[in-house]
């Protein structure tokens, strides 16, 4: 017997709660939100603070290529979304391949900075304030874009074997909400380092 | 009524008639999705540890008995009270309340489950492991003798005393690493109920039908999320520091040990919020039951509920008037820290109008919600003083803040979770608590809690600080101490009668029934213990309270519900 | 001012060790105060404890009116045993009520705010006059270090500041420093605590109006031994304080019978971390000691400066503060006793 005669009046229709899926995405990226903004604010604070070395004018370039290869890859990943959704699957590899090649990409682009920081200017994690602070907050970022890829590609090569299907796409959906997050965190990232910060 | 005749699913039964041998049920109870053995996982783990974190308390008052007292070196003494605060705070804290949001959230809101049953089981592996981690310190690096590589840096951990220089060996590591790793336990555990709070509800409750106790449970999973992150990162930083050769904290390298503690206190106080919100929720279903009244005031709850969760997230240098920020700084966050005192006091207010008019019970849990009203208002009032920033300057890192502080995690939220257990325990198990004993817990637990920490308050005023092994004799702080000392002895004996109430009870006593409290929410609509699928059939309701609604046809309250 | 009474116990004698060294204290230190923050002798810890009356008297009007119907509610509406069977008349809220008990809370907070800024800027703000005597404090771990740069002073645990007076006021202004973790100077009697944090100088001030001698101690954990990190200041009159000053700006005393023990100082480590002023040793780690007896207690407090202590104090530090940055120098005994005669003719 349930706890009350009778359905509510508003309620004869449809009971309609969100998806459980992006309800916690939205709450993982809140947290997530959190450490960064914990990451950004310890950057801003220690701009221009270094006592010694190397400082972000000298040895920064801005990733141009790099930032829009990954912000590319939001369209990219929104196409896949789309193309599962009217079950599509080839399509959906497709679109969802171009997603990680450009995130690889963009980790490529980092590997290469990092490289030439380290080896060329001599800027690494415990160089100065400014070495502390930048590759924490972008190893951070970059961390984040890893795990990301590391989903992306099950699902990618779950789709090649032929095992996705439209009855996915609500958990596309919450994978693609996660990798957009991605992206917006560089947009500030990128802002805070590239432009404010130099 | 629900359909309780079916046999299988009993959620506790470890002698259960199934044919289990003992390892069988325990190998249930380790792989177990289910959320409410996750639950009283969880709160067994906290209760565990909250005797662990009392012995520690026993042993700080008895060395500071007397002055000059010999008994713990200073070295111990220094990783005794860091474990005691680091214990209490996550291995008891936050374990107990989220095992109560576990077990009690989708009984409530008419599911079957939490959103995510994998990923509950895994973030409590996970906040367990850290614990385990934490405590291995103390046998970890030079053994038991010392107390091993304890962390002893204080549960606030403040930079540069936990760099590499000043804290060379292994504590701070192990502090740093555990805390991580049940970081991510109750972050994730955070998320299970926020998802679950809102794409998991029975059919009919809406948000502003939800028990009080679940949108309490909703609000403080919401905090979490921004307040265990920032400690998080910080401790990110801090092993950056001490193991890559980072400058976050390096004074000597241009760093500040002033953004530690920002950072410490961006998460440090919103925590205290995220203790003690579930504290209110338990109070916000003990105390209508039990005063025979809805709660005054359910969208009000609601909102100054939400408010001080906003708010308190603006008020966290009230931990730092002494660090030297500008006057102009220290007098925002006395006004900040003063606001968030309305909607709390709000919440008072809102009580004591259920109480009034009603028909009060004075069964165990509600003797402990009507010890947790005085209290609370109490340490509110502390509270307030300690935010007029000229005073903090007296008080702060006082045995006067030490009282404030234990006045909420003891007197509201120890005694909110006391209650919970005496008001769910016979949901849980099928039986009730031993009402005796109960009543010898209470009233031992009421008498020692304020012989210690009303006359903790005075040894602030007279000067006292915290964090010290031994004091001077003369400075008129001996009797005080010895006063403080003698009631943490009494309140160690209430919680061991406690300890055993539970277990004497599991075995002898009294069966409950579906609804000994004549209650009114969801979870007394089942058996007791709750089958594994929680409801027969998915429950409708149609206001707040479903079960008075059943219980008073001629009379519900959806015809008063706005 | 300043007495010196000697206590010949041996403090390695294992059954003293038992005996709390409170007794000991007792003999041999005189009278010691309450450092109560309700007995203020200066400015700001007056104006603090003024302002905290007026608090406490607006909270506890708040707790006997909330307790008082607290309390009152939980005697009228008992319910009797032979009420199970009806329900009180359900109250779901009121606005007009919620309204009110919301209103009131902000008109409080309204008050109290304004108060408490306007002190807030008192006595952060307050500006510095040029009688003012400067004083710049340094926390190490765990001893304190107090350097009057205008006098050329540099001591250590035990503060001595003039006694200032209404019409012409001498305050004390402390710049507090650190050379290594947090500390926080809190003598309670005086003022509120500020902390004393690596590369964020901050700055405090006093301003005594009583003469004597007032209690503190750190008030930031900073370590093992945190708890013996003691703070004596000493207000002294005009007068006795004069008398200080000169002292403390001579030089170390030079006793040719303490010569060996001088040898043994600057041949020995003690003289890369001590400062003898005078002499060669130049060490900034430690304690300034050219004026080591003038002082009353050994180690920021941790034993009363007697010559069998300094004597304990030299073989192993430990014994009395474990944890302390000095180390046992493993010294032979004819070398402390000759270090005990040179530094107990430092005074």
């Amino acid at each position: 017997m349930s706890a009350a005669s009778g359905l509510p009046a508003d309620y004869q229709g449809e009971w309609r709660l969100p998806s459980r899926g992006r309800v916690a995405m939205f709450a993982l990226i809140t947290g997530e939100s959190a450490i960064f903004t914990i990451f950004v604010v310890a950057y801003v604070f220690y701009i221009g603070k270094s006592l010694s070395g190397p400082t972000p004018r000298q040895v920064l370039e801005a990733p141009i290529f790099a930032t829009l290869c990954l912000l590319s890859s939001s369209f990219t990943i929104w196409r896949a979304e789309r193309a599962i959704s009217r079950n599509r699957i080839s399509a959906f590899a497709l679109w969802l391949g171009a997603t990680i090649c450009l995130g690889l990409i963009f980790l490529g682009g980092t590997a290469i900075e990092w490289h030439k920081l380290i080896n060329v200017d001599g800027l690494t994690i415990s160089t100065n304030l400014f070495g502390t602070t930048y590759y924490s907050l972008v190893g951070l970022h970059a961390t984040h874009v890893v795990i990301g890829l590391l989903m992306l590609t099950t699902v990618f090569l779950f789709s090649l074997t032929r095992r996705v299907g439209k009855q996915h796409a609500e958990k596309i959906a919450v994978l693609s909400m996660y990798w957009h997050f991605v992206d917006a965190v560089w947009v500030v990232v990128f802002t805070v380092v590239y432009i404010i910060g130099r | 009524m629900s359909e309780n005749s079916l046999p299988l699913g009993s959620s506790i039964d470890l002698t259960s008639s199934h044919g289990h041998t003992f390892l069988e049920a325990l190998h249930e109870w380790v792989v177990t999705v289910d959320h409410k053995r996750l639950g009283i996982l969880y709160i067994l783990y906290g209760l565990f540890f909250l005797l662990v974190g009392g012995a520690e308390a026993v042993a700080i008052r008895i060395q500071l008995a007397v002055p000059k007292n010999q008994l713990i070196s200073a070295q111990v003494y220094n990783r005794i009270f860091t474990m005691h605060g680091t214990t209490m705070v996550f291995l008891v804290g936050m374990t107990i309340i989220f095992g109560f949001a576990n077990y009690l959230v989708p009984l409530q809101i008419g599911a079957r489950d939490m959103a995510f049953p994998r990923l509950n089981a895994f973030s409590f592996w996970l906040t367990a492991f850290g614990g385990m981690l934490l405590y291995y310190s103390f046998i970890g690096g030079g053994g038991l003798y010392g107390f091993g590589n304890a962390p002893d840096v204080g549960w606030f951990a403040y930079a540069p005393l936990t760099a590499r220089a000043f804290s060379p060996g292994h504590a701070t590591d192990y502090w740093a690493l555990a805390l991580i790793v049940t970081g991510f336990g109750t972050l994730g555990t955070a998320i299970n109920i926020i998802a679950t709070v809102f794409s998991m509800r029975c059919k009919g409750m809406t948000m502003m039908r939800l028990p009080l106790f679940s949108w309490l449970m909703l609000v403080d999973s919401g905090l979490t999320l921004v307040t265990i992150t920032p400690l998080t990162a910080a401790q990110i930083m801090l092993l950056v520091d001490r193991y890559l050769g980072g400058h976050f904290f390096d004074t000597q390298a241009g760093g500040s040990a002033v953004v530690w503690m920002h950072f410490f206190w961006i998460f440090g106080h919103p925590e205290v919020y995220v203790l003690v919100l579930p504290a209110f929720a338990i109070a916000n279903e003990v105390i209508p039951v039990f005063s025979r009244k809805a709660i005054f005031g359910y969208p009000a709850m609601v909102a100054a509920s939400v408010g001080i969760a906003f708010i308190s997230l603006s008020v966290w240098a009230h931990h730092m008037f002494t660090v030297g920020m500008t006057s102009f700084s220290n007098a925002f966050f006395v006004l900040s820290t003063e606001l968030v005192g309305i909607p709390t006091g709000i919440k008072i207010f809102n009580w004591l109008a259920t109480i009034w008019g009603g028909k009060i019970r004075f069964a165990t849990p509600m003797l402990f919600c009507l010890a947790f009203l005085f209290q609370f208002l109490i340490a509110g009032l502390t509270g307030i003083m300690l935010s007029i920033a000229p005073w903090n300057w007296q008080l702060h890192n006082s045995y006067f803040v030490i009282a404030h502080f234990h006045y909420v995690l003891v007197g509201a939220i120890v005694f909110c979770i006391f209650a919970g257990i005496y008001y769910w325990y016979p949901k849980a198990t099928g039986r009730l608590l031993n009402d005796r004993l109960g009543k010898w817990h209470f009233w031992l637990f009421l008498i020692g809690f304020h012989v210690t920490f009303d006359t903790m308050h005075f040894l602030g005023i007279l000067g006292m600080p915290r964090s010290i092994y031994t004091y001077e004799p003369d400075r008129g702080w001996d009797t005080l101490n010895l006063v403080t000392s003698l009631g943490g002895i009494i309140q160690a004996i209430a919680v061991l009668i406690f300890a055993f109430n539970l277990v004497w009870s599991y075995f002898h006593g009294e069966a409950a029934g579906n609804d000994p409290w004549d209650a009114w929410t969801l979870e007394w609509d089942t058996a007791s213990p709750p089958p594994l699928y929680n409801f027969a059939r998915d429950p409708v309701v149609r206001s707040r309270r479903p079960l008075w609604d059943l219980k008073h046809p001629e009379d519900p309250d959806w015809e008063y519900e706005g | 001012m300043h007495p010196m009474a000697t206590v010949s116990v041996s403090l390695c004698s294992p059954l003293l060790l038992r005996v709390p060294r409170g007794v000991l204290w007792i003999a041999a230190i005189g009278q010691q105060a309450v450092p109560s923050t309700l007995a203020p002798a200066s400015t700001p810890a007056h104006e603090i404890k003024t302002l905290a009356l007026f608090t406490l008297s607006i909270t506890g009007a708040i707790f006997f009116v909330v307790g008082g119907l607290l309390t009152y509610a939980i005697i009228k509406y008992r319910g009797k045993d032979t009420d199970r069977l009806s329900e009180p008349p359900q109250i779901y809220g009121s606005t007009q009520i919620e309204l009110a008990w919301t209103v009131i809370p902000i008109l409080i907070v309204i008050v109290l705010f304004l108060t408490t800024a306007r002190l807030i800027f008192a006595i952060q703000d307050a500006p510095e006059p040029d009688s003012a005597l400067e004083v710049t404090v340094t926390g190490h771990q765990f001893w304190w270090e107090f350097r009057y740069p205008k006098l050329g002073i540099d001591t250590a645990n035990e503060l001595h500041v003039p006694l200032s007076n209404e019409q012409a006021p001498i305050p004390t202004y402390l710049a507090l420093l650190s050379a290594d973790v947090d500390h926080s100077f809190w003598v309670p009697q005086l003022a509120g605590k500020t902390d004393l944090i690596p590369n964020h100088p901050n700055a405090s001030w006093i301003n005594p109006l009583r003469p004597g001698l007032y209690l503190g101690q750190c008030a930031q954990f900073c370590g093992a031994q945190h708890a013996l990190m003691l703070l004596r200041v000493y207000v002294d009159t005009p007068d006795q304080f004069s008398v200080w000053v000169k002292n403390q700006q001579q030089p170390a005393i030079q006793d040719p019978r303490a010569e060996a023990g001088r040898r043994v100082f600057e041949t020995e480590a003690c003289m890369n971390c001590h400062t003898i002023k005078g002499t060669v040793a130049t060490g900034r780690f430690g304690p300034d000691l050219t004026h080591l007896m003038s002082r009353e207690t050994l180690g920021a407090g941790a034993a009363p400066n007697t010559v069998q202590n300094v004597r304990e104090w030299i073989k192993d530090p430990g014994d009395f503060k474990s944890g302390c940055l000095m180390p046992a120098m493993q010294l032979s005994d004819q070398q402390i006793d000759q270090l005990t005669d040179y530094l107990s003719t430092l005074r």
